[in-house]
């Protein structure tokens, strides 16, 4: 379709006339290679950007200064060149040993937080002995039934100094309390700790599916994490919106934007209700992001929410205080990009998407190791990870100014565009009474479906490429990449270590403390002083979780 | 040749919640004209081999990427044959390594599909593969 619209600004007028007479004879010689060019998104990408496409957005009151409202640019006034962010490499596998010691190894090369991966029983809420537990113990991540392998996983890693994040979302507020016991019994102080929580449960019901309880109970958790915290932990992140998992299960880089963000609103307005003070626990809830193959696409992504978030924590809470209004989060590079066909380009993958990570202004990251399509990664796979972002903050220059691409045409017009898409979902969700009922309804989930599935048959036509896999395919080229198997001893070990567990304890003692966490949880009580003293009477995570769904029932997904 | 419909069964066993390869095979085999059951998330090998049996399927294909698949597959490939389902393909779509494709074969798995196959091919594969009933 041929431009109608009359040019209103110089530029725009500069524009068309370079269009007729230089543009249109290039055409009419060298046609483009396709009609249409798209993100990985499947979002429209003009030819070229000029001042014409952002004269909508206006410097001081929307790019502006970095650690200054509505902080497009950064929280942080001098960006990477005061701190550089975290390299916090996400591990975990096995049994608490193996995954001890793969964290003293990364904390010796150089890393500087940890991040633990839990398996699926673990996630889930089962013991390594449940029959559920069958064939997954150790699997994804590392087996923990009970405060005896959380002393074993941490043994010698001082929590007083390391920041350590844990991906735990269900029963994540009984592995809270094993973290603090577990420090305390180091003798930290509970006002020193710091780290992350993932705790997120809306992305759980929207894309994750690692669920227990049903959403409001669930929720309600969430802020009994929230007020204990705020109260004994001070500085400790008890939440991680993730992005990460929206982005995975197929969405699009806005939709990961405006679910994740309109999921931060709702905890917030679950604290309010709870009657929460908003300055005294938002500036604790971070965020955590995906970054995808899309370069220009993901860092307008971190930009725009930063934006977002400074001013609906502005408009809808009527905070002031900028700890509240700046967003700070994680980023881990796209599991989902990365391909089984030839490996070794996932390595050249995860170093593009993690420069993106680090252009949008991380405050962490996790670059994935090239063999996470194959299996867990080797130690080899994990080393070659870090190095990368080693590489991109020393040795690439990107870390010397602030926000380098801030004021491109392009990166400020496709920021405002994430902006006005995730503003609309905003409105959207709002009229579904927030994202529990949006979760309800099924919405945000089959807005995700529907993407997953115009991606794939986009790959299937060949309109977006992956290489080795649509487009310069080989044969047998996985062969030699050495990978990581968890066999079924991690089971037994783990077993047998329960078994131990529960024949040394106060079988009376942990009677009463579950009992009386019953009693808490039907009393709408905050829950985690009683987890607390369950775990310290070395109650199981199966038995913890085993009582909360007495009170609370299990959640059924819908279908749709 | 009858005109009965491929009927598939898309089964998600284990833990794991991942559904995101599940549900876009299931879209996938429906947009190709066959009838396709989803079992829902975290499925005992039990609970899948009687959804086949109930629904009479052709085909069970079993998502998995928890790393589980040497303890569930053979299982479910194991209950189908007791209930008398000899023709009941199984596939196995998700992260398996190379290693255990041999195996899972020897154990009864029709085939196994990998990270980056296209639907299409598995749509042909089902076209070609299952036995045509009277």
């Amino acid at each position: 379709m041929p431009e109608t619209k009359e040019p209103s600004s110089p530029v725009e007028v500069e524009k068309e006339r370079w269009e007729n007479e230089t543009l249109d004879p290039a055409l009419a010689k060298h046609p483009e290679r396709k009609k249409s060019f798209q993100t990985v998104s499947l979002k429209e990408v003009d030819r070229l950007y000029t001042p014409a496409d952002t004269e909508h957005v206006d410097f001081s009151r929307d790019i502006a200064f970095p650690g200054e409202f509505p902080y497009t640019r950064g929280i942080h006034p001098t960006g990477y060149r005061g701190k550089l962010w975290t390299m916090r490499q996400f591990a975990g596998f096995s049994t608490p040993e193996e995954t001890n010691a793969r964290f003293k190894y990364l904390l010796e090369q150089g890393q500087n937080g940890l991040s633990v991966a839990y398996d699926l029983p673990t996630l889930m809420g089962y013991d390594a002995d449940s029959t559920l537990s069958e064939g997954e113990v150790g699997k994804c991540g590392v087996a923990v039934s009970s405060l005896a392998d959380m002393e074993v996983l941490f043994d010698g890693i001082p929590l007083e100094k390391v920041t350590v994040s844990q991906t735990i979302n269900a029963p994540a507020s009984v592995l809270l309390a094993m973290y603090l016991v577990v420090a305390e019994k180091q003798g930290a102080n509970w006002d020193k700790i710091s780290g992350t929580l993932q705790n997120d449960i809306l992305k759980e019901y929207i894309a994750q599916k690692e669920w227990i309880y049903p959403i409001k109970p669930a929720m309600k958790l969430v802020v009994d994490t929230f007020e204990f915290c705020t109260n004994h932990v001070p500085r400790y992140n008890p939440i991680s919106v993730s992005g990460y998992h929206i982005r995975e299960a197929g969405a699009t880089a806005a939709q990961e934007l405006a679910f994740t963000l309109r999921d931060g609103i709702e905890y917030v307005a679950w604290g309010v209700d709870a009657g929460l003070e908003v300055d005294r626990f938002v500036p604790r809830i971070s965020f955590f992001f995906n970054a995808h193959n899309d370069f220009f696409e993901e860092i307008a992504k971190y930009r725009a929410a930063r934006r977002i978030w400074a001013r609906e924590m502005k408009e809808r809470f009527g905070s002031s205080n900028e700890r509240t209004l700046q967003l700070r989060f994680h980023t881990q590079t796209a599991g989902v990009s990365l391909t089984v066909q030839q490996p070794l380009n996932n390595i050249v993958r995860v170093a593009i998407q993690a420069l993106a990570g680090v252009l949008g202004g991380t405050q962490s990251l996790h670059t994935d190791a090239y063999d996470e399509a194959l299996a867990l990664p080797t130690d080899r796979a994990a080393l070659i990870a870090l190095r990368t972002q080693q590489i991109i903050a020393e040795e690439t220059g990107v870390v010397n100014t602030i926000d380098p691409l801030g004021g491109s045409y392009y990166l400020e017009a496709l920021t405002q565009k994430m902006e006005d898409e995730a503003l609309d979902y905003f409105r959207k969700i709002d009229a579904m009474g927030g994202m529990v009922g949006a979760i309800e309804r099924g919405f945000p989930q089959r807005e995700i479906q529907d993407s997953a599935y115009q991606y794939q048959k986009a790959v299937e036509r060949g309109e977006q490429v992956i290489v080795g896999v649509n487009k310069y395919a080989m044969t047998d080229e996985t062969s030699g990449v050495p990978i990581l198997v968890i066999d079924e001893s991690v089971r037994t070990h783990q077993v047998e270590r329960l078994e131990q567990t529960r024949s040394q304890r106060d079988a009376g003692a942990v009677a009463k403390a579950l009992d009386r966490l019953k009693l808490a949880a039907q009393n709408n009580e905050n829950t985690m002083p009683a987890t607390i003293d369950a775990v310290r009477a070395y109650a199981s995570l199966g038995e913890i979780c085993s009582a909360l769904r007495d009170v609370y029932g299990i959640y059924e997904e819908p279908a749709f | 040749m009858s005109n009965r419909k491929i009927r598939v069964l898309v089964a998600k066993p284990g833990l794991d919640g991942h559904d995101r390869g599940a549900k876009v095979i299931a879209r996938a085999l429906r947009d190709a004209g066959m009838e396709v059951i989803y079992t829902g998330l975290r499925q005992t090998p039990e609970m899948i081999a009687a959804a086949a049996l109930q629904e009479d399927v052709d085909a069970v294909g079993v998502s998995i990427l928890s790393g589980a698949h040497n303890t569930l597959c053979p299982r479910i490939v194991q209950l189908l044959r007791e209930k008398g389902m000899d023709d009941c393909l199984v596939l196995v779509g998700g992260i398996v390594p190379q290693e255990d494709l041999p195996k899972l074969k020897q154990q009864g798995v029709a085939e196994v599909f990998l990270p980056g196959t296209s639907t299409e091919d598995i749509v042909k594969f089902l076209r070609e593969n299952v036995k045509p009933r009277d």
